[in-house]
């Protein structure tokens, strides 16, 4: 998803209070900032809920891509908005990491160094219009699976940051998947690119969910403090399952031979994605992992001299006010 | 010396007649540009009306360990709510 792999930290805590603090979890309290919580609840949030800021920024990338490209301008002005909202995602939950004690610039230098990561899916580039199709239809649909059940997440501050993203997220699956339609039912050239764009996207998209988590112990220790909420499999096959249809819709063929309906699970059978090209994106060596960084990287330091400006300015209003009284 | 943006608490009226509401934070490095920064990160689809600012540095939180002492005296005041009294049904509403 857009935090994967996010290993969950062991906990060296007085056993009375983590018993205590499990019991609130478990009666479906909200944790709140200034409530106590397990060091390894702390810690293993922020590496969650940054990598899930850094991959809403970062997958401004591909598509900003496209926006000086985009067909119309119709097109091109809603693009904007929705990267503009990607955007918005990724400061809700910068701001929502920073609760936890982890400053907003720490953050980001995490993300330039490679000490945090972002959503593998965003490491693929974006090479024709219909990119922006599947990006919304599948990537989009993909996140909202993942994130709707996190609107239920204990810690208060990431559960309402999920509800702002949650109730924007609808939009952008459906722009994509409108996209979609428009190039599959287009000229021959443009189903193509529609067939093609879903042909790449489809085993990042399933990669998005992670490994299987069966024998996960992070996996356990994060869906018991309610910061996961469901396994990895679960997801997929539930992304499987309802997207299978929209394709069909679109009159597009997943690229997978073995996919079938699968009567007795009541749900499809469908091909695992290359897990070695995954931990391969992870590690860096994405498509176009090093293009991002860079692009982050360029951003933060040509974005050094407005930071500062800002600053000097206001303090210099402060003091001509100060002056004035 | 290394400084960042101060954080902002972002406070809108959904609409006319209601009070503002906690919606997020913010970094902006002063008022004026936190209220723009609101405008943009907190009201894309028009989610308000008016938007308030607070830095982030000057709210006093009450304490969680203060719980007991803060909100224990309101549990033996029952009588505080109305449906602590009957009133019979042949005195209509009230």
């Amino acid at each position: 998803m857009y935090a994967q792999m996010i290993k969950s930290e062991a906990t060296q805590d007085d056993p009375e209070k983590l018993a205590a603090f499990q019991a609130r979890i478990d009666a479906g309290e909200k944790i709140e900032p200034k409530d106590w919580m397990p060091a390894g609840y702390r810690k293993t949030l922020i590496r969650q809920i940054g990598q899930h800021a850094h991959s809403e920024i970062v997958g401004q990338l591909p598509e900003g891509n496209w926006i000086t490209r985009a067909p119309t301008l119709e097109r091109k002005a809603i693009l904007l908005a929705k990267v503009q909202d990607e955007a918005g995602h990724g400061l809700y939950l910068y701001c929502a990491a920073e609760t936890l004690g982890v400053s907003r610039d720490e953050l980001t230098e995490m993300l330039l160094d490679g000490r945090m990561k972002y959503s593998s899916i965003f490491a693929y580039p974006t090479l024709t219009w219909a990119d922006m199709g599947a990006v919304g239809w599948l990537v989009d649909g993909a996140a909202i699976m993942n994130q709707v059940p996190l609107q239920r997440t204990s810690y208060g501050p990431y559960a309402r940051s999920m509800v702002r993203i949650c109730k924007e997220e609808s939009f952008h699956q459906r722009q994509g998947f409108d996209i979609m339609m428009k190039m599959a039912n287009g000229t021959e050239a443009q189903k193509r690119m529609a067939q093609d764009a879903l042909n790449r996207f489809w085993y990042p998209s399933l990669m998005m969910f992670g490994p299987s988590d069966k024998e996960s112990v992070h996996s356990e220790q994060s869906m018991a403090w309610k910061i996961k909420m469901n396994s990895n499999d679960e997801l997929r096959q539930k992304f499987v399952d309802q997207t299978v249809p929209q394709a069909e819709y679109l009159g597009l063929t997943i690229p997978d031979e073995t996919l079938a309906w699968n009567d007795e699970k009541g749900g499809y059978d469908f091909a695992e994605p290359d897990w070695s090209e995954f931990f391969d994106v992870l590690k860096g060596n994405g498509p176009c992992s090093v293009e991002r960084i860079e692009a982050r990287q360029k951003a933060w330091d040509d974005g050094a001299w407005v930071r500062e400006a800002r600053l000097a300015h206001a303090a210099k209003k402060r003091a001509a006010k100060v002056a004035a009284e | 010396m290394k400084q960042e943006w101060p954080l902002w608490e972002v406070f809108i009226r959904g609409q006319h007649g209601l009070s503002h509401r906690h919606v997020g934070s913010l970094h902006a490095a002063d008022a004026e540009h936190a209220i723009q920064n609101a405008r943009d990160v907190y009201t894309r689809r028009k989610e308000g009306v008016s938007i308030w600012v607070v830095p982030a540095a000057d709210i006093t939180a009450s304490s969680p360990d203060d719980k007991g002492s803060l909100y224990d005296p309101a549990d033996d005041k029952v009588y505080r709510h109305p449906t602590f009294f009957d009133i019979p049904d042949d005195v209509g509403a009230m």
